[in-house]
């Protein structure tokens, strides 16, 4: 008889071959996972800033804005439109922020509600934020609206991605 | 602690049985390339049935990116293939297996046919595995037009006009597989659709059924 701690013919056998044949499967199937997550992966892709508006027809109003921004969606191109509230706020500083509800992604309008003036509005829940975009205490959504990546050249506003804070 | 959970359900579900039937069998020594190495002929069939497990995981991958549609097929099959990780390997695996499965299957066909293995009481199984061939081929021609360039295009166009030498039903046949007139939007659904659940549903059960009588009939005997 075997000796203790001593493999069997039929263990090693055992051993081997699962060795072997999960190696062989793992070689056909890794390939074809990595394939199938890939867009988890994926890095992110950057946004080219576009020109929206003149900074002189800022206002203190915010102002809905759109713009059109190239969208690559894997082998699919196209045009979409986005939009964004324009403002300068008391500091004289432009705010850009984007219309998209942080609950569950609506869009809000500006001073829409006659109850709630001067507040960002949702439709769908009746989601509000203040002038600045924070999201206020006790509605659906739990974050401020995000503001656009942005920069002035020769009088003009240009928008980015929008992110969030 | 696999082998608990196994004992576990056993003991509720008595599955050993189950696999034993499917799993256990003796190999007779005229087979097994151990004895003889001639005997590796008889592997031809479950290399077949390998390839064929091979095409259905790649080829269910694949549709995760691919779009049977005239204005995006091209470019969906372009992006898999360069933009996505291991998207070369994975459309390779297919591209390649499909070829391979036919050289693997027409390899097992000749064994069998010069063993005469086909011979009664197995003359069934023969039909069944000739059933298989047309087929896997019904399989090859469809994908081949699924990436829409210019080879897929006219490798369908010639496959379509040999449909219609077809005598008498020759034009309707070829109406039928291209979905109208012309080869376009209409065919390309069709071959997906053909491509991807009417002929493997058809494989799957036809190589069931190969399966099933081997098992019941046992391998030939030695020559
Ligand atoms: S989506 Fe805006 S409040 Fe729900």
């Amino acid at each position: 008889m075997a000796k203790k701690n001593e493999v069997t013919r039929r263990q090693f056998l055992n051993y081997t071959l699962t060795g072997v044949g999960g190696f062989m499967a793992a070689g056909m199937l890794m390939p074809m996972v990595r394939f199938a997550i890939d867009p988890v992966l994926k890095e992110g892709t950057e946004q080219e800033m576009v020109p929206v508006m003149d900074v002189s027809e800022i206002t203190k109003e915010p102002q809905r804005k759109k713009f059109k921004v190239d969208q690559v969606d894997g082998w699919y191109e196209s045009e979409v439109e986005q939009s964004a509230w324009v403002y300068k706020d008391e500091k004289d500083e432009i705010v850009a922020l984007s219309p998209v509800c942080k609950h569950l992604g609506c869009t809000v309008d500006w001073s829409s509600n006659a109850a709630y003036p001067d507040q960002f509005y949702c439709p769908c829940h009746g989601g509000r934020y203040t002038k600045d975009g924070v999201n206020v205490p006790g509605t659906p959504p739990l974050a401020p609206l995000d503001v656009y990546k942005m920069k002035v050249e020769k009088g003009k506003l240009y928008l980015g991605k929008p992110e969030p804070r | 602690m696999l082998q608990r959970i196994y004992d576990w359900v056993d003991e509720r579900l008595d599955i050993t049985p189950l696999w034993r039937d499917i799993a256990d069998h003796e190999v007779p020594e005229h087979v097994n390339p151990a004895h003889h190495f001639s005997a590796f002929v008889y592997c031809f069939g479950g290399l077949t049935f390998f390839i064929v497990v091979i095409q259905i995981l790649s080829g269910m991958f694949l549709t995760m990116y691919y779009v049977p549609d005239i204005v995006n097929a091209w470019e969906s099959v372009y992006y898999l293939q360069n933009e996505v990780a291991f998207g070369v390997i994975v459309r390779g695996m297919h591209h390649w297996g499909a070829s391979l499965v036919i050289v693997m299957m027409f390899l097992h066909t000749l064994r069998v046919f010069f063993q005469g293995a086909y011979k009664k009481p197995r003359e069934l199984n023969w039909v069944v595995g000739v059933l298989i061939f047309f087929v896997m081929l019904g399989l090859g021609f469809t994908g081949y037009l699924l990436p829409w360039d210019m080879k897929a295009l006219f490798a369908t166009k010639v496959g379509l006009q040999i449909a219609v030498t077809i005598p008498v039903i020759g034009e309707m046949a070829k109406t039928l597989l291209a979905g109208g007139e012309i080869i376009g939007a209409q065919t390309l659904a069709r071959f997906f659709a053909i491509h991807v659940f009417f002929l493997p549903g058809a494989l799957l059960a036809l190589m069931g059924a190969h399966f099933i009588m081997i098992r019941k009939q046992g391998i030939s005997g030695p020559l």
